[in-house]
This record gives structure tokens, C-alpha cells and sequence, in this order.
């Protein structure tokens, strides 16, 4: 009798096991048959690593043959996936990363070959693309860690960056402008706030509401004096890159993390102390008991209610970061709808990053990636239609939610309001 | 004589209700009190006024003989009184040490929070009370006997010296029940003094000091455990006198309805619950089926009422084999179920009683025509229910959920008989009713067999399956033990079977 079920249970995992295989070897003969049959012999790719105004020490480029790395990347892909059907037992998040780096570094080859592409230059984007997409991430894990839904970030963001752009231009200064969008964001989440804990109305409802306000909010203001006045109220200027002395020299490291401007380097150190906040502290741990069973932490005096308000509106805040690095931290004007979805990826990220500060970021960083490489690819020119490429990271997007909201399991009480 | 604790005169009032009329109870130090009433006789108010969720209308709360205002669990908390909640008040996805601090969370350098000091006065409560648990275990992965000691545990460790148990055995098997009586009295022991919030009358009887009883929000009685009985409490508690002993005559057994051989089930989490089970129910008899919970009897009967698929064996109904079959071919054959789980899978609490009341059968005369409900049809079939099954409700238009679980059960119970059936399967019929609905149930349950239908028991009350029972068998782990005859059987056999041990008596089958 036993002797029957642990058959029948190692048939499942041999099922399992076997198609991860098979999908390995598909990946490994996609990129033969993709990028081997189309990658010229004899052509070297060509990956800078030096960024050009960058005070890192300089090194030679990494000059590689195409077709061999095409064919090297198969090889692993095909192996791995064999071994994976013949024996292996590997954990689903291993074997995504080998399919992820075969994919991408073939790809990258039969996109380079006898071009020069400048790797760091790629990497330093993708931190800069990903930080917006991370402060809405960031936004969302807090109010949804205390189970506020708060939908309504691509609004606050957006809101925010005008508002910063206004107060910086008007003020001629920066600092005020990016307190302004702060305050604002605060604002604007605590009337979110308001409305779904206070009168328990839905909080998608209210979240569609302030996304709705947000869009046409601005386009309003936009239109009406932003674009007439010129750079009169439009024109802020951005923050300058700080470079941090001494690590900002080393080599790619030093131009991708250590040269950044003021919002880059306060969403990352926001991850750290996000992290310590809510797993290290009592406040976090209340506000985790609060999303998770919200009657549990009542009955032993928690304020559930005040703390939602608290990390609501933390969260606003956060989100208004969000909205002031898309003026201040990036282009230092205003443009309608400038945000484009990155709220709604940011959830996508808090959702893949299993509401976690840090897992956040990471697959912030994921999303930053695939839009600096779109961007990359066109001036490489590659015959892939732009518009294409355009659609990358929503098409990542789309991806990860399909693949991976099965498995993460969020806050127990998250959306729903609390009854005494 | 101390009182370590005493209310006086609480009323509390709800919108249209009467909740709790000038109720006055005192607790003596380090003893147990009693708190015994049916469901909605007004305990869990009361108990919910001591600890500061609700306020009193009209009252006082004196704690060592001072009086004091309670206006939320803090200040009961500091108060020294300390609630175990009946719907254990515990995050799943945190450890046991993380739940226990909660809410008076230490710190090292006044920011950080500090584990490991916590961990540390778990371990002592532990040794000290007997309350063995693993502090970095997540309360999740717990089994519900020890979910409840970190209930405890986080009532001591708030230094609590008054202890509410809120119904504390509801959702214990008998061995866990046991298990808490000996924490009950090493608490006791330590100096503790306990209310102990229930509706079963023999826990009362065997481990109260003092008895208070409540009925419809008022005091109707206090009573000596060494003088009372379980019939003198049951006629204090529900206001009559109670049959707590099933009248029944012996089966008549006829022609088997249900055959189930070595089935086997997997649950949704593929692992093998059922693992080979065979048995057959007879007309106008009664199978028991017993056990501890847990032991595979949820799956038997998701698959007999085709909710799980079977993974192997044969389940025949008069003839037929319904193992692919699908609930609705299943009912219409005849077989009424009432299910384990009565708010999930037996009602729709948003919907109002009267479409719960034709659930099985809506889709045909004379409920539906055509593509339309006939409205009159449905209203007459829920009044004329309501009526024949004593549902006690304001009126067939509000919704289920907003019945007693006594009267939750009722409907059901009125929806399934009220067709002609050939096979009762009843799921723990009677979990977490009181008295007075238990006596009706049962009383139900043995006129369908006097009618002819087979009935197939499923409970992990031993009492009621003794009672019940025409023949008896056991579940442990997925298999049936034995299959005895319910004169035979007596209940250290049966506690033997439950614990998956063959005692040598001679097993029928």
C-alpha cells in the first residue's frame, strides 16, 4: 500500500522534472535555430565598458566571437535541460535563470555581431529606468503590507511629478519642488485613505478614481498653463549626478551605482531601511499583523485603523518620490501622461517581488532591464520593428503576472476592509 | 473568601436586542468558573465587555474588589485579565515568538525588536505550565491542539492572572481536550483563576468549581458541579427538560443502498486521505462512521457526494455506480448530504432563506418554469418549511448567515428531508450547536432511518455516534479498522480504534 503512493507521488515529481527538461532543450534549439543560423561567422561583438563622461577608471572593451558564445549558450541550454530530464531536481527559480542567461547573452550576441554595444552604458540605464517602476513597487508593498490596496500610485505619481515641476520652477528650487511632490503624495493617499478605511468604500474603486483625477487633473493644468507659458512654469532643471568619491572609480560597478542623482540613491537606501522597518521593528511587525489578520492585532490593542492611515500615506509619500524623479530626478519639465503605466508595472513588481522590499526591487530592476535593453536595441538598429521593442517590458509584464501571481500569496487581508 | 474578579449588573444592548440583562457573575481566586449557556444566550457578549471590545450599557466591573472602566484590551490586558479566543486570534504566517510579542514587542537599542528575549520567556512559560511548543515553529504548520497553547502562552506572557477560554474545546479532538483539562489545572495550580466559556455540559461537569448559567441574555442560575447532572444543567440551560439519550428503536436493516469498495481518494493536495475503504449502508439503517478528525473522513465523503473524484474502487447507490457521477446526478438519485462544513458548502449565507431552501431542486418544478423561478412557489415551499422545521427566524427573507448556527443547521436539514431520499450522508451534523438543536437533529436523523433511508454518520463525538449508531466503524488514517455492532461496541474500544489500535475483541464486519 505505501509502497503504491510513493510511486504514484514520484511519478508526479518525474513529470515535473521532465518538463522542465523539455523546456530547457526548446530554449536551447530556439537559440540555435533564432540566433545560431542568423549569427555571421567570423564576427566579433563588441561590448563597451567604459561610460562615456564617466570618472571610473577606464578598461579595455570585451570583444567576443558571436557564433561560438550562440552556440556555447545552446550547448548549456540543451545539457542542462538533459540533465534536468535524466536526473536533476532543481529548484523552478534555478532553472528559469539558466533559461533567462542562455536567452538573453545568444540574443545579445546575434543582436552585437560586428557591432560595438555598450554593456555598462546598458546597465547603468537599467538602474535609472527601474527606480520609478521601484518607488511605485515600494508604495504598493507598504500600504498593501497593513492590506490597502492602493491602486491609484499611477495618479499620485503623476500628480506628483507636476506639482514638483511647478513648485521647483516657480521656487527655483529643486529641494522645495521635490518636497512639494512629497507632500502631495502624502496628500493624495491619505484622501485614498480616507475614503477606504474611514467609509470602506472599494479600494480598486477608489484607486481607479485617483488614477482617473490624476490624468485628467494634469492634463488639465498642463494644457492650460504649462504649455502657453513656455518654460515659465515648465523648466525646472534636474538633479545633478552625485558621484561618490572613491567607488564611483571602479570600473562598471563605480558608473552604474556610485553616479546617480539624489532619487536613485534614496530609493535604494529606502529598500534597506523599508526592509529593517518592517521585519526588524515593532512597527513593521504590527503592520504586518495588521494585513494579515487585522481582528488578531485589535484584540491585543493594536490600532488597526491608524496604522492602515500611517502606511497609506507613507506609501503616498513614496509614491510622490516616484512622481518627482520622472521631472526632477529625469527629463526637469512636464509632459502629459509622462508616467506611462510605470505605476501599474510597479505593481506588477511588488506582485512579483511577493510584497517584499527587496524582492521589489530586484524585479524592479528586472523591468528596468527590459526597457533600457528596448532602447539599446533600436540604436543597434537589430531587424526587430521598434515598435516592438517598444512593447518589451509590458510584455514582461504580462509574462511574469501569468507565470508567477499563481504562486505569490499575498497579505491574507489584503483589500479587504476592517469591521470592529 | 477573595473574588478576584466581579461584574455586577452588566447590560449591554444591541440594536433590538437584549444582549446581556443585568448579568452579575464573581470568579474566586484560583478556581474555575463555569460560564454555560446555549449559542446566543449572551457568554461571548459578556465575555467581550470584561476584555473591553464592547462597552456596557449599565454596569460594574470590580477586579479585587476595586472598580474599574474597561475601554479596550489594553486596559483589560493591564488588568491582569487575558482572553482565549474561540477563533484563535493567531497570524498563520508568523512564528509563534513574533505572534506572542505582538502588540508589547521588546527592543534592543529601543528600535530593533528583540527576538531572542521572547523566545527565551516562551521557553520558561513552557517548563512552567507544561505548554510545550517550539518558538521559531510558524503557527500555520501548528496543529490546532497546540495553535491553541500559544493562545495561552500569549495570555501569560502578558502576565494575565485572570484567564477566558472562550469556548476552548469546540474545535479539539478528544485527545487534545484532554490534554488542555491538565493545562487548566497546572494554571490553577500556579495560582491562575479561569473562566471557562462553554455549552458541553460534561466538560463543565469535570472541571468547574463554580457553574453560572445564561439564557437569552439573562442569569437563570448558578449550580454546584458536585450536585448537578448533566439533565439538571440541560433543563437550566435551554429552559425545558432535554432528552440528552436518543430514543430509537432496533434497525430493521433491509437491502443495501450504498456499497463503497476499496476506494481511494486523494485530496487537493494529492495526498492519499482514503486509502481502500469498503463498507455498505443498508435501509433504514444507521453506519457510523468514527474517528479522530483528520483520518480521511472529509475525502469519503467529498467522493460519495461527488465532490472529489475517486482515484480507484467502486461506489455503487442502489445498483449504480455514481463514482463519475457529478452532485446533481448524485441528489437527484436520492441522497441528501449534510456537510461537514455548513457555511461552505451547505447554504450561501448572502442568499436569503428562502433560495437556500430549494437549492437541490431549483432548476425543476415547481420552483423553475421554463427559464423563469416561480417566485409564490418558492416563498410557500420556505414558510411551509420554516414552519415544519422550527427554523426560528424573524421571516424567510433574511439572509442565511444572519441565523444562529443551530438554525443554520435547521435549514439544511429541512432543504435535504424535504425530498424523497434513499441515502442520508451526515457530515458532524451537530459541531458547535447547542443543546436544544443537537436533541432535534438527532431526533431528525433517527426518523429518516425509521422511514428507510440508509444513513451514513460521520463524527468525531463518539457520544453521538453511540447514539446514533446501528453499526459502527472506525477511520485511522485512511483505512477502516473495524466495522463493529453498535450494541457490542463500547467506548474504550472504540477510543483504542480511533487511536489506531486493534483491541482483541471479536471484529465483525
Amino acid at each position: 500500500m505505501n509502497h503504491a503512493i510513493s510511486e504514484t507521488n514520484s511519478a508526479a515529481k518525474k513529470k515535473n522534472r521532465f518538463s522542465y527538461g523539455i523546456v530547457l532543450i526548446a530554449v536551447g534549439l530556439f537559440i540555435y535555430l533564432a540566433f545560431g543560423l542568423n549569427t555571421e561567422a567570423g564576427l566579433d561583438a563588441v561590448f563597451g565598458l567604459n561610460l562615456a563622461g564617466s570618472n571610473a577608471a577606464l578598461i579595455p572593451d570585451l570583444t567576443v566571437p558571436a557564433l561560438p558564445v550562440v552556440y556555447l549558450m545552446t550547448l548549456v541550454a540543451v545539457f542542462v535541460g538533459a540533465y534536468q530530464m535524466a536526473r536533476g531536481s532543481r529548484s523552478t527559480g534555478w532553472l528559469v535563470g539558466v533559461i533567462a542567461v542562455t536567452f538573453i547573452v545568444a540574443f545579445l550576441m546575434w543582436a552585437a555581431q560586428g557591432k560595438s554595444f555598450n554593456l555598462t552604458g546598458m546597465l547603468s540605464s537599467s538602474l535609472v529606468r527601474a527606480t520609478p517602476i521601484a518607488l511605485a513597487a515600494l508604495c504598493g508593498v507598504i500600504s498593501e503590507r497593513s492590506a490597502v490596496i492602493n491602486i491609484g500610485l499611477e495618479g499620485i505619481m503623476l500628480i506628483a511629478a507636476q506639482v514638483a515641476v511647478l513648485v521647483a520652477t516657480i521656487t527655483k528650487s529643486l529641494y522645495l519642488g521635490l518636497f512639494a511632490a512629497l507632500f502631495v503624495g502624502g496628500l493624495v493617499a491619505a484622501a485614498h485613505a480616507y475614503l477606504v478605511i474611514r467609509y470602506k468604500v472599494d479600494q480598486i474603486v477608489s484607486g481607479v478614481a485617483v488614477n482617473i483625477f490624476g490624468a485628467g487633473m494634469t492634463a488639465f493644468v498642463s494644457s492650460r498653463f504649462m504649455q502657453s507659458s513656455g518654460a515659465a512654469l515648465n523648466n525646472s532643471g534636474t538633479f545633478p549626478i552625485i558621484s561618490i568619491p572613491l567607488l564611483s572609480k571602479i570600473p562598471i560597478l563605480g558608473p552604474v551605482f556610485f553616479e546617480n542623482n539624489l532619487i536613485i540613491y534614496l530609493t535604494i537606501i529606502l529598500v534597506v531601511v523599508m526592509h529593517v522597518v518592517l521585519y526588524r521593528t515593532p512597527w513593521g511587525l504590527r503592520t504586518r499583523a495588521v494585513g494579515e489578520h487585522p481582528k488578531a492585532a485589535d484584540t491585543l490593542g493594536i490600532n488597526v485603523y491608524f496604522t492602515r492611515y500611517v502606511n497609506v500615506i507613507a506609501g503616498g509619500v513614496i509614491a510622490g518620490l516616484g512622481g518627482a524623479y520622472f521631472t526632477l530626478g529625469s527629463v526637469g519639465r512636464f509632459d502629459e501622461a509622462m508616467t506611462a503605466g510605470k505605476g501599474f508595472i510597479g505593481l506588477a513588481a511588488m506582485i512579483f517581488g511577493n510584497w517584499n522590499p527587496v524582492g521589489a526591487y530586484m524585479s524592479s530592476l528586472i523591468f528596468g532591464f527590459a526597457d533600457s535593453l528596448q532602447v539599446k536595441l533600436q540604436i543597434l538598429r537589430i531587424p526587430i520593428p521598434s515598435e516592438f521593442l517598444l512593447m518589451a517590458p509590458y510584455i514582461v509584464t504580462m509574462i511574469i503576472l501569468t507565470g508567477v501571481v499563481g504562486r505569490a500569496i499575498p497579505p491574507a487581508a489584503d483589500g479587504q476592509p476592517y469591521e470592529k | 473568601m477573595t473574588h478576584v474578579l466581579e461584574l455586577r449588573g452588566i447590560t449591554k444592548r444591541f440594536p433590538g436586542v437584549l444582549a446581556n440583562d443585568n448579568i452579575s457573575i464573581t470568579l474566586r481566586e484560583g478556581k474555575i468558573l463555569a460560564l454555560l449557556g446555549e449559542n446566543g444566550a449572551g457568554k461571548s457578549t459578556l465575555m467581550n465587555v470584561l476584555y473591553g471590545l464592547y462597552q456596557p450599557d449599565e454596569g460594574q466591573i470590580l477586579v479585587r474588589g476595586k472598580e474599574v472602566q474597561i475601554h479596550g484590551p489594553n486596559d483589560a490586558i493591564a488588568q491582569g485579565i487575558g482572553m482565549v479566543h474561540q477563533h484563535f486570534m493567531l497570524v498563520p504566517v508568523m512564528t509563534v515568538t513574533e505572534n506572542v510579542m505582538l502588540g508589547v514587542e521588546p527592543t534592543k537599542h529601543g528600535v530593533f525588536l528583540d527576538q531572542e528575549k521572547v523566545a527565551k520567556r516562551i521557553r520558561e512559560i513552557s517548563d512552567e505550565y507544561g505548554l510545550e511548543v517550539d518558538p521559531d515553529a510558524y503557527v500555520g504548520d501548528l496543529p490546532v491542539g497546540i495553535q491553541q497553547r500559544v493562545e495561552i502562552i500569549k495570555v501569560l506572557y502578558r502576565h494575565a492572572d485572570i484567564l477566558i477560554l472562550d469556548e476552548p474545546t469546540a474545535v479539539l479532538t478528544p485527545q487534545e481536550v484532554e490534554g488542555l483539562f491538565k493545562i487548566i489545572h497546572t494554571l490553577i495550580n500556579a495560582g491562575k483563576s479561569i473562566i471557562f466559556i462553554t455549552h458541553k455540559l460534561k466538560e463543565v461537569l469535570a472541571v468547574a468549581d463554580d457553574i453560572s448559567v445564561l439564557r437569552l441574555g439573562k442569569m437563570v442560575g448558578s449550580a454546584d458541579p458536585k450536585q448537578a447532572t448533566t439533565e439538571s444543567l440541560a433543563a437550566l440551560m435551554v429552559g425545558r427538560e432535554v432528552a440528552l439519550t436518543v430514543e430509537k428503536e432496533a434497525a430493521k436493516a433491509g437491502e443495501a443502498v450504498l456499497v463503497v469498495k476499496d476506494l481511494f481518494v486523494r485530496d487537493e493536495r494529492e495526498h492519499l486521505t482514503v486509502q481502500g475503504v469498503s463498507f455498505e449502508v443498508r435501509e433504514s439503517e444507521t453506519l457510523g462512521i468514527a474517528g479522530v478528525q483528520g483520518n480521511g473522513q472529509t475525502e469519503l465523503v467529498y467522493a460519495l457526494t461527488g465532490l472529489l473524484q475517486a482515484e480507484a474502487g467502486e461506489i455503487h447507490l442502489t445498483g449504480e455506480s455514481i463514482k463519475q457521477a457529478t452532485p446533481r446526478r448524485i441528489l437527484e438519485r436520492g441522497v441528501a448530504h449534510i456537510p461537514e462544513d455548513r457555511q461552505r458548502h451547505g447554504l450561501i449565507l448572502s442568499f436569503p432563506i428562502y433560495d437556500n431552501m430549494m437549492l437541490c431542486t431549483y432548476y425543476k418544478e415547481p420552483f423553475a418554469k421554463g427559464v423563469s423561478l416561480q417566485q409564490k412557489a418558492i416563498f410557500e415551499n420556505a414558510e411551509r418549511l420554516t414552519e415544519q422545521y422550527d427554523v426560528r427566524t424573524p421571516n424567510i427573507y433574511v439572509h442565511a448567515g444572519t441565523l444562529s448556527g443551530g438554525n443554520q443547521q435547521k435549514v439544511i436539514v429541512a432543504r435535504e428531508f424535504s425530498r424523497p431520499i434513499k441515502l442520508l450522508i451526515a457530515s458532524q451534523p451537530t459541531r458547535g450547536l447547542d443543546v436544544g438543536s443537537i436533541e432535534y437533529i438527532h431526533s431528525q436523523i433517527v426518523k429518516k432511518r425509521d422511514e428507510g433511508a440508509g444513513v451514513l454518520l460521520v463524527s468525531s463525538e463518539l457520544d453521538e455516534i453511540l447514539a446514533l449508531s446501528d453499526r459502527i466503524a472506525v477511520m485511522y488514517k485512511g483505512q477502516i479498522m473495524a466495522i463493529l455492532d453498535a450494541k457490542d461496541a463500547t467506548k474504550e474500544q472504540l477510543g483504542l480504534l480511533m487511536a489506531g489500535i486493534h483491541p482483541t475483541a471479536e471484529i465483525r464486519n
